[in-house]
């Protein structure tokens, strides 16, 4: 065994001292370190979901000069055999890293159970409320000396990332556009005043213990009061102030709010937060497809690009997924409104970092618009090889509140994409 | 263009008026200092003896229980307590000082009756009764805009609970009427499985919910698979009671019962295939005749039909002790055996009439829900508490639900009771207010039991968020905290009003002495601060956050 070097110790003692204090649980305190988790080990996925649902022919999965593209054309990428709908020019760039799986099939064509399927790998089941991908990989990992919360949405949205029945606790932190004040972590009076505040409430406490320690105890207020007093006043916090970045990485994103969203992302998993969501909104394109979609591109584009580029100069990226993608695709053909409806028979994810495969396409919808598509996969299929990337074994199963066991995920890692 | 001098001279006088409007409401005499005489219906007491012999026989059945676990129940908590935990159970608030003295204003040996009898008067006690129960047959979610009004469906459900109408005939009119959702709210019951889009109603969902909701059995279960603990149920159960519904079809008429019947789409199989209504249990208590629906309703609130009663009576003692007799609340064994005093309760509902306000009292009069959250042994470990917990010896600590907490957090900045009596600015700010937080503090869905223990988003909100600090901030419209710093130059006092308004208790003598200290020799501006911390002190503690 290596001996313990004066970082490590200060972790160890640093999350014991935490851990005494505050009776442990998930936001532990290493507060010798100034933050971080345990060392090295920077694991996360960021999810940017694309709301609404977006049409695959515009983004990941063009079929240029056939009917079903209506006009929308491809770009050539950094891999020869990939091509990206046009708009792409950033991302295509990064090809290398980024691979795509084409050939989705779902039986959710609502938007809210398809959400709920693809945000948690299970479809929506009226006995159990199941755990987003972020929630299990907080559940699983656990976040070690990260003192703000290990599971983030920014720009949340109408279905943010929930903890199910691993509880509340796992819940996404929900935080508007990251260029703004985070809510609620600054009070509203004088650090004296704040400081005597606390301290009376330990006057309170005591006497409401008296006589029911045990449940007391149970109530796991005090610590939560705690979290949130160490989430206050912690270093950590500034992951979400991207206006700490030289201009120029923030115009590299795309200054938009969901450029910001994303470059906040890297911010935080740098921190060793495991899970960040962002969603970028508007996809639902029912009416006129082309031009709205190309808007929401030229965001995505080059926040989605920049995400992976700086993940991987940072030498994030082998430990860190990006996964991009919405609830379902989009009709092959344009309705009388030039827009494109709901879709879930063959539909596109892009998957970048993790150590997975870059510069792969799994799977192929058909050119003419049919339902059959080559190589069929399911969002299961796509949890399973995140969790697998992460070093999570996705046939763990887990035991529900009502005593239920529940599989991880109920997917196969696809192989071809796992290095 | 410039504005005419006479529009700025009626915006001058409109702000002087609103203005000393908004003076002699701060100024007006504050309620919580005197003590108000409020009405309660008066009972005749040989209900209430009645009412106390079937709650001494629920306290004989869990003393047998206190018996073979081998645990002495601890003694029973104080009136000012007991206030509380009715209040936050049956109207989601918590007493108002205007209250508080009303209450005792009371005989002590009338006072707890007395104060039921207020609680289940409140049009309050309707309103938050009918929202906790909808979430159970209807969900939270909106629905179809066109053929569902979720709103107007819980508005009728508080209406029948305002009239104490019985539940068998509130549960017929949900399963059963026919008629337009907006003009026969109860229909949107049905309505409320309809997808966006649709014009016929989830046949599973509704088996599911009347199955939870009214049955407390998780038929659902079986609509994938056998019930896993309960061999009873199987698939077929659950395709007959949801063909049921196999027949309804939201028309320009409203509901009605002109298409099906259900089909099946089982899979692997080509044709979905057609399914009659049948039931799992008691057929002899299903009408030949009638329609679908209405012979569903007549068989699941049939008095002989136990799983009916059992299913609400656990429920209701769900809702006022902060855990159910049979856990989980919505998945009973039918047939299986249940506490005695689950049955006990069950009886006394069937044979007075499905009065849900006769089974609220039955459970307040009880020993259980008077017991101390507390024991007074020095010795004591987590195995002796759960021991205590589970057969109803102590009574256990539950985190308030987020509307509690909004209801508990306004009313206690207020002084006087908070209801639909108040002035409409109250009304108005507690809508915005009471959603936005709401939202941010995560609404707890369906689900009736919240395992967890708050989360740190939660305690940011209460610590820092606008909501809290409005309610405590020196404001002289708006809080009591300030109020209480203008009227009265006795710090004892102020302390004491703070602590009766927000903790429903008075603060021991240590307590007094502490925050006495704190105020000693303050005047103005700091004393009024030094009081809004000690109201932002009282919100964030463990007490105000749990019922106890």
């Amino acid at each position: 065994m290596e001996p313990l070097s004066r970082r490590r110790w200060l972790t160890l003692s640093g999350a014991g001292a935490g851990a005494m204090v505050f009776g442990g649980g998930l936001w532990q305190v290493a507060r010798a370190l100034g933050g971080g988790a345990a060392d090295g080990d920077r694991r996360a996925v960021i999810l940017l979901w694309l709301d609404g649902g977006p049409s695959q022919l515009e983004t990941f999965d063009p079929h240029p000069g056939r009917p079903i593209a209506a006009g929308t054309e491809a770009i050539a990428t950094a891999v020869p055999e990939i091509r990206l709908a046009a708009g792409f020019q950033r991302l295509a760039e990064q090809m290398a890293d980024v691979s795509l799986v084409r050939s989705l099939v779902s039986k959710e064509g609502d938007h809210e159970r398809a959400t709920y399927y693809v945000k948690n790998g299970h479809r929506l089941d009226p006995t159990v409320v199941h755990p987003s991908v972020g929630a299990i990989v907080c559940d699983q990992l656990g976040a070690d000396g990260v003192e703000i919360p290990p599971h983030v949405s920014i720009l949340p949205g109408r279905w943010p990332a929930r903890g199910g029945f691993l509880g509340a606790s796992l819940d996404a932190f929900k935080v508007e556009d990251p260029g703004g004040r985070l809510p609620d972590v600054e009070p509203h009076v004088s650090v004296d005043r704040s400081e005597r505040r606390f301290s009376d409430l330990e006057v309170v406490e005591h006497q409401f213990a008296e006589g029911r320690e045990h449940q007391y105890a149970q109530t796991r207020h005090r610590q939560t009061v705690e979290g949130a007093r160490t989430m206050m006043g912690s270093a950590q916090l500034r992951a979400f102030d991207v206006g700490e970045e030289p201009s120029a990485v923030l115009e590299r994103y795309g200054d938009t709010e969901f450029g910001r969203g994303c470059l906040a992302a890297r911010r935080l998993v740098e921190v060793g937060v495991r899970c960040v969501e962002v969603s970028l909104r508007g996809w639902d394109t029912h009416v006129d497809n082309h031009t709205n979609t190309r808007e929401l591109v030229r965001t995505l584009d080059p926040a989605f690009a920049a995400l992976v580029a700086d993940l991987r100069e940072r030498e994030l990226l082998s430990q860190t997924v990006v996964m991009c993608g919405g609830e379902f695709g989009r009709t092959p053909r344009l309705n009388r409104l030039d827009g494109r409806d709901h879709w879930p028979h063959g539909f596109s994810f892009a998957l970048a970092g993790g150590g997975l495969r870059g510069g792969q396409v799994v799977g192929e919808t058909d050119p003419e618009g049919g339902r059959e598509v080559k190589d069929p996969r399911t969002i299961a299929d796509v949890h399973a090889t995140v969790l697998r990337a992460l070093g999570i074994d996705p046939e763990l199963e887990l035991v529900t509140p009502a005593a239920r066991p529940v599989k991880l995920s109920d997917g196969v890692a696809i192989r071809q994409l796992l290095g | 263009m410039t504005t005419k001098p006479w529009v700025k001279d009626v915006l001058f006088v409109g702000l002087g008026l609103c203005g000393l409007a908004s003076l002699l409401w701060a100024f007006g005499p504050i309620p919580g200092l005197r003590a108000a005489p409020l009405a309660a219906v008066p009972r005749p007491t040989s209900e209430q003896a009645e009412i106390e012999a079937v709650a001494s026989g629920v306290d004989d059945d869990l003393r047998a229980l206190q018996a073979a676990a081998g645990v002495e129940p601890v003694p029973r908590a104080d009136g000012l307590t007991l206030a509380r935990r009715l209040s936050l159970a049956l109207t989601g608030t918590i007493p108002s000082l205007e209250e508080i003295r009303a209450l005792e204003a009371q005989p002590p040996e009338r006072a707890l009756a007395w104060w039921v009898d207020h609680v289940l008067a409140d049009r309050r006690h309707a309103d938050y009764l009918a929202e906790r129960l909808a979430r159970s047959l209807v969900g939270v979610e909106q629905g179809s805009l066109i053929v569902y009004r979720r709103r107007r469906f819980v508005a009728w459900l508080s209406d029948q609970l305002a009239h104490n109408r019985p539940w068998d005939r509130i549960a017929t009119q949900m399963i059963a009427d026919q008629g337009l959702w907006t003009q026969n709210p109860q229909t949107n019951f049905v309505t409320a499985a309809i997808k966006p889009g649709a014009s016929v109603p989830q046949e599973e969902v509704l088996a599911g919910r009347v199955s939870r909701a009214f049955l407390g059995v998780r038929l659902d279960c079986a609509q994938c698979h056998d019930h896993p603990f309960d061999p009873r149920w199987t698939q077929a159960d659950f395709q007959g009671i949801a063909a049921f519904f196999g027949r309804s079809k939201a028309t320009i008429e409203g509901v009605a019962e002109i298409r099906g019947p259900y089909h099946y789409d089982a899979p692997g199989v080509d044709e979905p295939v057609p399914i009659e209504p049948s039931v799992p249990l008691w057929p002899e208590l299903l009408p030949p005749q009638g329609g679908d629906r209405q012979r569903l309703a007549a068989w699941v609130t049939h008095p002989s039909n136990r799983a009916f009663s059992r299913a609400i009576v656990n429920r209701m003692w769900n809702l006022m002790l902060g855990r159910p007799l049979v856990e989980p609340v919505d998945d009973l064994p039918v047939d299986g055996e249940v506490p005695a005093a689950l049955d006990r309760l069950a009886d006394d509902f069937v044979a007075h009439g499905f009065d849900l306000r006769r089974l609220c009292r039955v459970i307040a009069a009880t020993e259980a829900f008077g017991r101390e959250s507390r024991a007074p042994s020095a010795e004591d470990d987590e195995p002796r508490l759960e021991a205590r917990l589970s057969t109803w010896a102590e009574f256990p600590l539950t985190r308030l639900r987020p509307e509690q907490m909004v209801g508990a957090l306004l009313q206690s900045a207020s002084l006087s009771t908070v209801d639909h009596e108040s002035h409409v600015v109250i009304k108005l700010a507690r809508f915005v207010q009471e959603r936005e937080f709401v939202r941010r503090y995560g609404d707890a869905g369906e689900d009736e039991l919240e395992p967890d223990a708050g989360t740190i988003p939660q305690r940011l909100l209460m610590l820092n968020g606008d909501l809290v600090h409005r309610r405590t901030r020196d404001d002289l419209v708006g809080n009591a905290a300030t109020r209480i710093a203008m009227l009265t130059d006795d710090d004892a006092r102020a302390i004491e009003v703070a602590y009766l308004a927000v903790l429903t208790r008075r603060p021991s003598p240590v307590e007094a002495e502490h925050f006495g200290r704190r105020l000693s020799g303050l005047r103005g501006k700091a004393r009024r601060e030094a009081l809004t911390d000690l109201y932002w002190t009282l919100h964030n503690s463990t007490e105000a956050a749990w019922n106890h």
